[in-house]
């Protein structure tokens, strides 16, 4: 019932895009005032699509098997959070989410924009809706999350356990809302390009946008993150798969279209790099949905190998990538050039270097992502592009990157000449000292590492500085930069100073580093719902004499019959230690991982800080209204 | 004035091509030297010379192969025609076990052994690496 529900609603909801398009159109030229039925109707489209994605989960929660989607991904035995969260667990279900976002945002802008040209309002709706009625059809031709079964099975296929987790269950939505959030920064900026309004208002006004997609993508990102690391059991955070360098490359544009919308709003230069950088945004999320869920990329995310599906998207992404560019070439029209030349050292020079940068940290990822799916198609040979590829392309360029971040908001507009420069240089030896002292004792990279602590370090003072003699011009930016250094610092030194150790150990054995001792005490088992878990105890003596116990588990699950490592992980302000087990089948060993990683929380924790600068930008501006 | 732009933007436009000249020559200078290859067994075997490249094996553990050790793993790999023994010391994914695919990744001893650096985790127990089931069903 909640199916045939939701199906019809949906099958409505594309209805409603016609309406939409044509009392746009029918408005475009006519009147001075928004015509009040494309509001109701664009309210209509979303709280439809509302409704489907509610049937879907009614569906999800009563364990309705006649839906071929909840057939597939769940389980009676399923506690109820993951029933739900098991909705977007999936291909169908998630693409729902996905149009869900598309219609919340496009109702949001025509609700925020009132003060906007009626016609950018109305060329913002109609491309919306050129995405949107794509995606429509997608899902009900391709991937319907309503398909019917009959006779209905018993009993369902379940959800992979490792997607049976708190962090993952709301990772998606997160995620989406930035992913999918910079669709309207595309659409904006394909408008406002066909009426020739890229101009300070315009970037004030599409700032905002970017700030929501942008704070939400890297919560995200954060998300993902977190549940990679205590659930894949591996203990790193960023493991430079390419399906997380998909949602990585977004980040990255929408970061430098942050930047550079700055620029455009105060100086109005840097337009056709605006565009082109709202374009690529939306473009580079479109891209990464089609290689996630195409098969080509093979991780968790991937839930079908549909080749249809693919190629609907492929071609898809095409027709808006032509769309783009030949507005971008018909319409851009490039004014005002000479007016507004600056000074080589200025604070838009620093700005363009950094978003040359980030360019350049773009293009290695892209080319690491994709490279190996040409070489696979064009020689059939089969390669995989691993950390050291990132690391050594992009761990040089950081430098001058945080050196960058650290002086040029001290810099003004369109000349400028550094004041206190005694004082920026001794912040730079302090900075070199202390982390010559801090990392004296690594053998390898000593060189390379110092001067990427001391860079990270340098915008570390300069930005506290700011903080503590209240002198801050913008709060939000000397945050943000702030929570950055912190990430990159933690990051470094949890790279650095990272010990692990794997051994194979029966019960009641032990196993004695110089540092300290791992007793494997023993194993107990408790029966849950829908596993069982093996529960290993461990204590870990360390030489100074305290002492730590951990019990890592291994889960058993039934419905799929799948075996999970759950990592048992005490946190405190200086490191984390991790242990995961593992049984080796018909073996009397355990193979255990044991790991001590430095500053793990203060990666979450500036992430946190960099996206909280973002939310003070929004509210501050709220304010200046 | 005028001739003072036009240089300015000669240099700006020089600038630009410069540093992505240099930044393709890094990226795919770096990519020759990162990338690893993924060889089934029966590929290993033929293998003119052996270097000391990191590489990928794919195929399934043997039956009856798997003995672990206070310090390593020892199993085979074998897609059926030809096998390899892995050494490996280290953490194993969850869905390591006989008679299921898996990935090794590390440096040739020779053409039978395999000093394995990492183990490939997978995600489900239906899910095979597309290489394994390429290897697998014999190209």
């Amino acid at each position: 019932m909640a199916s045939l529900i939701g199906y019809y609603s949906l099958i409505t909801g594309l209805l409603c895009s016609f309406l939409i398009i044509f009392f746009s159109l029918n408005n475009f030229n006519r009147s001075d005032i928004l015509n009040k039925k494309i509001v109701y109707f664009t309210f209509l489209q979303f709280f439809l699509v509302v409704v489907s994605f509610f049937g879907l989960i009614l569906s999800f929660v009563f364990s309705d098997f006649t839906n071929s989607t909840v057939f597939n991904h769940s389980h009676t035995t399923k506690p109820l959070f993951y029933k739900i969260s098991g909705t977007w667990g999936n291909h169908e279900g998630s693409l729902l989410l996905w149009l869900l976002v598309l219609t919340l945002f496009i109702f949001l802008f025509l609700l925020e924009s009132k003060r906007q040209p009626i016609k950018y309002r109305l060329l913002t709706l109609l491309f919306q809706q050129i995405i949107i009625v794509g995606f429509f059809v997608f899902i009900i031709k391709t991937s319907n999350p309503f398909s019917y079964i009959f006779p209905a099975p018993k009993e369902g296929l379940g959800l992979n356990p490792i997607l049976q987790d708190p962090a993952l269950a709301i990772h998606p939505p997160i995620l989406y809302l930035g992913y999918v959030g910079s669709s309207i920064i595309f659409s904006s900026a394909l408008a406002a390009t066909t009426l020739n309004y890229v101009s300070k208002e315009w970037a004030k006004h599409v700032k905002q946008w970017v700030l929501v997609s942008w704070i939400f993508l890297t919560l995200g990102i954060l998300l993902g993150s977190i549940w990679a690391y205590y659930e894949l059991g591996w203990g790193g955070f960023w493991f430079w798969d390419p399906v997380e360098n998909v949602s990585l490359m977004p980040w990255l544009a929408l970061t430098t279209l942050l930047h550079c919308i700055l620029v455009l709003e105060k100086r109005l230069i840097l337009t056709s790099w605006a565009i082109i950088l709202s374009i690529a945004t939306f473009t580079l999320s479109m891209s990464g949905t089609f290689l996630v869920r195409s098969g080509i990329l093979n991780s968790v995310h991937t839930f079908a190998n549909d080749p249809e599906r693919g190629l609907f998207i492929l071609i898809f992404l095409f027709s808006l990538i032509f769309l783009s560019i030949f507005i971008f070439l018909f319409f851009h029209k490039n004014e005002n050039k000479s007016k507004n030349s600056f000074f080589w050292f200025s604070k838009e020079t620093a700005i363009l270097i950094n978003n040359w940068f980030m360019m350049y940290f773009l293009s290695v990822i892209l080319i690491g992502t994709i490279y190996p799916i040409f070489l696979e198609v064009l020689s059939s040979e089969k390669i995989s592009v691993g950390p050291p590829f990132y690391n050594k392309l992009i761990l040089p360029f950081l430098i001058p990157f945080l050196l960058a971040m650290a002086i040029g908001p001290k810099l003004n507009w369109i000349k400028s000449d550094l004041k206190n420069k005694a004082n920026l240089f001794l912040f730079l030896i302090i900075s070199l000292l202390l982390s010559i002292f801090i990392i004296r004792n690594l053998s390898i990279n000593f060189l390379v590492n110092t001067i990427l602590v001391t860079s990270a370090l340098y915008l570390f003072f300069l930005t506290l500085r700011d903080f503590l003699i209240m002198k801050i011009k913008n709060l939000s930016q000397n945050l943000s930069h702030f929570g950055f250094s912190l990430l990159i610092l933690s990051i470094l030194f949890n790279n650095i100073f990272s010990s692990e150790i794997i051994t194979n150990l029966k019960i009641g054995e032990s196993f004695q580093s110089k540092q300290f001792t791992i007793n494997f005490k023993s194993v107990d088992q408790k029966n849950e719902r829908n596993f069982k878990a093996i529960i290993g105890k461990f204590e870990i003596e360390n030489n100074d004499g305290t002492v730590e116990v951990l019990k890592p588990e291994l889960r058993i699950y039934n419905q799929p019959n799948i075996v999970t490592s759950e990592a048992d992980i005490k946190t405190n302000l200086i490191r984390d230690i991790f242990i995961t087990m593992n049984l080796v089948q018909n073996q009397e060993y355990f193979n255990i991982r044991y790991q001590i990683k430095p500053f793990m929380i203060w990666i979450w924790f500036s992430v946190l800080i960099i996206s909280f600068g973002g939310l003070i930008s929004i509210f501050k501006r709220k304010h200046e209204h | 004035m005028y001739g003072r732009k036009v240089k300015l933007r000669l240099v700006f436009i020089s600038l630009i091509l410069v540093t992505l000249i240099l930044s393709v020559y890094l990226i795919i200078k770096s990519l020759e030297e990162n990338v690893v290859y993924f060889q089934s067994p029966t590929e290993i075997k033929a293998l003119g010379e052996i270097n000391n490249k990191k590489i990928r094996v794919g195929g399934m553990v043997k039956k009856n192969s798997i003995l672990v050790e206070s310090k390593d793993i020892k199993f085979v790999i074998t897609d059926f025609k030809n096998e390899i023994i892995v050494i490996y010391s280290g953490a194993v994914p969850n869905l390591f076990s006989e008679g299921k695919g898996v990935v090794a990744e590390g440096f040739l001893n020779d053409r039978k052994l395999l000093l394995a650096t990492k183990i490939l985790a997978k995600h489900d127990e239906n899910y095979m690496p597309p290489e394994v089931k390429e290897a697998l069903e014999g190209k």
